[in-house]
């Protein structure tokens, strides 16, 4: 039990490895800060790109949703911090970390957004049109709000896998929040420092958690 | 009614097919300024298409349509501009349900007529004053009745001041003790001189309200005269069987 208590809770060892895992949660959150508007926005595109009339631009946009959708996010990271340099190209760990943030997550939002569209009925277009709006204004002030209010709990579930995946990071070196618990814990021979930080996410996320399944009733209501 | 007045909706040879099968097998159809044309016929027999070809939420397969005279169909014609002269109402409402009576109306009026917000509001609430319902300018359609909601689709269309409005079967979802509000909005509509093109099985307001009554069925334009006639005394069978059954 002791054992157990020096390894993984060790408050002296938390305490002194607490600037590190500081600072690595604030790289987190400029991860994040980073990430998250890349990938709703990407994902918006996506969807509007998704619902073209035209069947090409439809189809390479679903294209593009279900190919990175499909590629593990770590691989598309490493293939673009480690393979693109081959191509003479050499992007900074917070650069490969955006291009790859963005390509999945985008793909991820954008068909949420795509399902929350779909789920808006073509009576609110016919309605919208017949009055003369375009197809862009029926979109931004009749159909969208609807439609992100319908999809919410899952616009904000995916956040938080967003949130949890800014971990991968860590593997192009980017001293994030696991990155730096993990630097602390081999250098004090001590898990404790990865308690912190698994702590650190927990009180992070639970809210949000919680949030979703209240949106979740309202939604169903 | 002026005689010789130039007609307000001119519909010709319209067709409509979806894949292979044909929905409107040439029409032809004159809508004269403040007439009231009530369209009838079974379920499947293009009439909703028909309203729909007239504002272009279906494409026309081939014909022409005018409304005032301007080639609705022409690569030249601003089909936003022409829309929001061409009033429609829906079996279903359609309100936006994210926003308040009011907003339903003035959300054309302010994006796509460019009016100030004050100005919007004014024409708006006179448009929901001519329905009967100021007083729920505030309200959610979610708060409203199935015919106060019916009532504020009409007010939006009527705010952009159309000059021709469309009625797809506007009282087939309302309880029925709610369609007589409805068809009051629309009697005053026409008492003002408002030209309409009214899909619709209500008899007793076409035998009192319709200049003209149109049996459509299969795509085709049966038989039209005034109501009188057409509810006593059709000549062809079909109408006769279909006006039978509605009577029943």
């Amino acid at each position: 039990m002791e054992a157990i208590v020096q390894q993984f809770f060790n408050l002296a060892i938390m305490e002194r490895a607490l600037p590190l895992i500081l600072s690595g949660l604030e790289q987190t959150i400029v991860i994040c800060l980073l990430v998250i508007p890349l990938g709703l926005i990407g994902g918006l595109a996506f969807a509007i790109i998704s619902l073209s009339r035209l069947r090409t631009v439809r189809w390479a946009a679903i294209a593009g949703i279900d190919f990175f959708r499909a590629i593990p996010p770590l691989v598309l990271l490493i293939f673009i911090y480690a393979g693109l340099p081959f191509a003479g190209l050499r992007p900074s760990p917070m650069l490969a970390v955006a291009i790859a943030f963005f390509l999945n997550t985008s793909s991820y939002y954008g068909e949420i957004y795509r399902a929350g569209i779909e789920s808006v009925g073509q009576g609110q277009w016919d309605a919208a049109r017949s009055t003369g709006l375009y197809g862009y204004q029926t979109l931004a002030y009749v159909v969208l709000p609807q439609a992100v209010r319908n999809v919410l709990p899952d616009l904000v579930s995916n956040t938080v896998e967003v949130v949890k995946l800014t971990s991968i990071a860590s593997v192009v070196a980017l001293p994030e929040l696991l990155y730096s618990a993990d630097m602390a814990r081999s250098v004090t021979f001590n898990s404790s420092p990865i308690v912190l930080a698994a702590a650190i996410y927990l009180v992070m996320l639970w809210p949000i958690v919680r949030l979703i399944s209240r949106l979740e009733r309202r939604v169903a209501a | 009614m002026t005689t010789g007045a130039l007609p307000i909706l001119e519909i010709r040879g319209l067709r409509k097919r979806f894949h292979d099968v044909e929905v409107l097998r040439g029409i032809d159809l004159v809508v004269l300024p403040q007439q009231l044309v009530f369209v009838i016929g079974p379920s499947g027999s293009g009439k909703s298409t028909l309203l729909r070809c007239c504002n272009r939420l279906e494409e026309p397969s081939a014909g022409s349509i005018r409304v005032a005279g301007v080639d609705v169909m022409a690569r030249s014609t601003d089909i936003n501009a022409m829309r929001r002269q061409i009033g429609m109402v829906f079996q279903s409402f359609n309100l936006y349900p994210h926003m308040t009576a009011l907003r339903n109306v003035t959300l054309a009026l302010a994006k796509v007529l460019g009016k100030p917000r004050a100005e919007a509001e004014r024409i708006g609430m006179a448009a929901l004053d001519r329905v009967g319902l100021a007083d729920k300018a505030r309200s959610y359609p979610g708060e409203l009745s199935g015919g106060q909601q019916q009532r504020v689709a009409i007010a939006r269309a009527l705010a952009l001041e159309p000059k021709v409005m469309l009625f797809d079967e506007p009282t087939s979802a309302l309880d029925p003790e709610l369609v007589g509000s409805v068809l009051n909005v629309m009697r005053e509509l026409k008492r003002g001189g408002m030209t309409m093109l009214v899909v619709s099985h209500e008899m007793r307001f076409a035998r009192d309200a319709a200049d003209r009554v149109i049996f459509m069925d299969h795509g085709v334009i049966v038989e039209e005269g005034p109501p009188q006639q057409m509810f006593s005394a059709p000549s062809e069978a079909r109408t006769r069987a279909f006006i039978a059954e509605l009577a029943r």
